[in-house]
């Protein structure tokens, strides 16, 4: 048997035209030649909703011919806050994550900054309100893209019947469907007769004071409205104000006209008070309204949601954006960019907005006019003005405008409703502000 | 040369030989067979356990940014303040408590079902598990439900005789109360089937010997009964305080701490800290302050059992 024997001549031409030939070769791209990208987005708690994500997101995998994997976690137990807490320490986990008001702030050092996509959406969508801004940008670096899915407005959510009858306002008169908002005598002095009127009448507001976000939320908002900061923005202690006086102050009045069980109230307690229609109104986002739509339609049809009560300070509501975050150990951030900014075009709010009943809100100023609000019922216009179509209000978050990593600790720690309770129990005043001083001295730790 | 060759042969062989002998004999050794089956399981707990434990205790000893070392400095943060030492109060009444409730109602119903002829106490023993079976996570949302302020059904029914409501979970003391109770509940079933393994086990030539003496129902209990089933009292009473110290479940559910912080323990106020907060370092070191103290109580228990088993 003979063997040809290749010659160094012959193998080093065989080596050379095989190389030039797999330079030269046209680049044909396979199904995935992107690359994979996987996703934690928020589990929305509205049936469907995710799906508007779910079809956006394979739409642009498709197109983009990358592999995706996307997961919805709930929120439920914090299962969120877990999962961030894990991968930020792992340092590994999914490309993007969708992460609530304050985690792109406590995870600041280990997000890739998104300047590059926000710039153009800003031009493109219109400007944020500065809640996004407090809470999405650290030295000028936005840590994430406002996410309009799981963004809310808590503003009142009121009983048209029951607040007419007994309170003798007509909130739909106030808040017209399809035109600006005729409130300038909704202060929280009004809100308070209401409460107190309502109490009477046995249908007491359900506000709660319990340490869970919608108590806290509604807290903020009422201390903002009096100007109230526990800490400032530069982070030095004004917790022994007049400000935070005068809103202890309002809120011991409140108390008296709440049911009696609120300082255990959790998140839920409120959305089970409007739908079993003990009270006339309620500080949530239309979450109440639609599980209300199906479980109990007369109620339903009577809830209108509408602006917060203004205070001498200016009339605030409670706003809490989500963000969609890249971890700076992705390993395809250019995907991910160009995943966030699909996700955040005009059409693709809009469809995820649709898909949420109106619940999402986007975080841009050109989109708080989307159709959905206008004609979703019933009553017809009864989410007209959740979204804040006229800036009717200034959006901002319970514990702003102190340093976030110090507003987080306020926030979590419920700082503001323990020091409502504590006062309305019997603390003296000084006491309180005593205790909440010295709570807040721990939050500054570094 | 040759010779020489054939004798280093021979050695290594030989060399070998023994080799295979000592391996087959080490094998052959109860110890090291025992090792070897465990030594999934110790790698298991390695993973799973060991390096989670030495993780957290890295934790603990940085800074909130987590990006220089403190040593000590986070517990003496927690030291110099106030919730921190509300914690911790809580912490011992809920555990002492709860464990004092279940081992007594344990130690009665464990009792009881002894006493039920033998062909019925399968269905008594079954019947009484149903707590300690079910996941606590889904029990306690029951328990919520019961205990809901606007909707308690014990409210309801209470109602009915004029009394209440009564706020469950919004006062401080009638909160502490309700996680306590839950606990009790959830836990009882174990000290019960424990102490019925135990009673089953006294010799009944000592009962009769007692009651040939004349010693009442009360002396039997305490004279033979009690001594008897010292070692697995203070067993369960030494596991079941390490299981309640570490609660979470319960709390994180029934009261979520509220109100005022008045039913926070170790376990929530570190999730509270850590997680919701983000100072996972501050939440680690909340965590391991558990530790000492169970390591105290372990000391003494153990200690004691020992010393009863070399006396025996």
């Amino acid at each position: 048997m003979s063997r040809k024997k290749l010659s160094r001549r012959e193998f080093v031409a065989a080596t050379a035209l095989s190389s030039a030939a797999l330079i030269t070769a046209p680049y044909v791209r396979g199904a995935y030649a992107a690359g994979k990208l996987s996703m934690g987005f928020w589990d929305h708690w509205v049936p469907g909703a995710n799906s508007a994500s779910t079809e956006l997101v394979n739409e642009w995998a498709a197109k983009e011919k990358v592999e995706v994997q996307l997961d919805y976690i709930t929120s439920q137990g914090n299962k969120n806050l877990v999962t961030i807490a894990a991968e930020a320490q792992a340092k590994s986990g999914h490309d993007i994550f969708q992460m609530p008001t304050w985690w792109p702030q406590s995870n600041a050092e280990l997000l890739e900054p998104v300047n590059d996509i926000m710039e153009p959406l800003l031009k493109l969508n219109g400007d944020v309100n500065g809640t996004v801004k407090y809470l999405g940008q650290a030295d000028g670096k936005w840590l994430g893209v406002p996410a309009s899915v799981g963004s809310q407005i808590k503003g009142p959510c009121s009983r048209i019947d029951l607040m007419k009858k007994h309170a003798g306002i007509d909130v739909q008169e106030m808040y017209p469907a399809g035109s600006p908002p005729k409130a300038d005598h909704w202060t929280l002095d009004t809100f308070l007769k209401a409460a107190e009127a309502c109490h009477k009448a046995g249908f007491p507001f359900g506000i709660g004071l319990g340490e869970t976000s919608d108590n806290v939320d509604t807290a903020g908002a009422i201390f903002q409205s009096f100007g109230a900061q526990l800490v400032d923005a530069k982070g030095n202690l004004t917790v022994k104000t007049d400000a935070v006086r005068q809103s202890l102050d309002f809120y011991k009045k409140l108390l008296a006209f709440l049911p009696p069980d609120v300082s255990a109230w959790d998140d839920a307690s409120n959305n089970k008070w409007l739908v079993a229609g003990k009270g006339a109104m309620i500080m949530n986002p239309p979450s109440a309204w639609a599980v209300a739509k199906r479980d109990a339609p007369q109620v339903a049809e009577q809830c209108w949601t509408h602006g917060f009560p203004a205070g001498p300070k200016g009339r605030f509501a409670p706003y809490l954006p989500f963000f969609w975050s890249i971890w700076s150990f992705s390993k395809n951030k250019e995907a991910a960019k160009s995943l966030l900014s699909h996700l955040s075009q005009p059409a693709s709010i809009e469809k995820m907005v649709v898909a949420s009943g109106g619940y999402d809100l986007p975080a841009y100023e050109k989109l708080t006019t989307l159709k959905v609000w206008e004609e979703i019922g019933p009553p017809k216009g009864t989410l007209y003005h959740y979204p804040n179509p006229y800036k009717h209000q200034t959006l901002s978050i319970a514990a702003s405008p102190a340093p976030p990593k110090i507003a987080q600790q306020i926030y979590f720690q419920a700082t503001l409703t323990k020091m409502c309770l504590r006062y309305y129990q019997g603390e003296s005043m000084e006491k309180t502000l005593a205790w909440a001083e010295g709570e807040c001295e721990g939050f500054m730790r570094s | 040369m040759v010779d020489v060759a054939f004798q280093s042969n021979r050695a290594a062989a030989a060399q070998t030989g023994r080799r295979r002998v000592g391996l087959r004999n080490a094998l052959r050794r109860k110890s090291m067979s025992a090792f070897l089956m465990t030594l999934p399981l110790i790698l298991l707990i390695a993973v799973l356990v060991i390096y989670p434990a030495l993780y957290s205790l890295h934790l603990a000893t940085l800074n909130k940014a987590m990006t220089k070392f403190v040593g000590l400095g986070n517990f003496e943060f927690l030291f110099k303040r106030e919730t921190f030492w509300l914690v911790v109060k809580q912490s011992c009444i809920f555990a002492i408590s709860a464990v004092v409730f279940k081992a007594l109602i344990g130690f009665i119903v464990a009792h009881f079902v002894h006493n039920v002829p033998a062909n019925k106490q399968r269905k008594w023993r079954g019947m009484l598990l149903v707590p300690w079976v079910i996941p606590p996570a889904m029990s306690t949302l029951a328990w919520l439900w019961l205990f809901d302020p606007s909707y308690s059904a014990f409210n309801y029914t209470l109602s009915f005789f004029g009394i209440g409501p009564i706020p469950w979970t919004g006062d401080a003391m009638w909160a502490r109360f309700s996680v306590i109770l839950v606990n009790v509940w959830y836990g009882a079933p174990f000290f019960m089937i424990m102490y019925l393994a135990a009673l089953k086990s006294v010799p009944e030539q000592l009962y009769e010997a007692a009651a040939i003496d004349g010693a009442n129902w009360w002396q039997r209990i305490w004279y033979v009964t009690l001594p008897m089933m010292r070692n697995i009292i203070a067993i369960t009473t030494l596991f079941s305080l390490i299981v309640t110290f570490a609660n979470f479940d319960i709390v994180r559910i029934l009261t979520a701490g509220g109100p005022l912080d008045h039913t926070h323990i170790f376990a929530t106020w570190a999730f509270r800290v850590g997680i919701e907060g983000s100072d996972i370092p501050l939440g680690a070191s909340v965590s391991l302050f558990m530790v000492p103290i169970l390591a105290i109580a372990a000391i003494f228990i153990l200690r004691d059992i020992t010393k009863r088993g070399n006396e025996a």
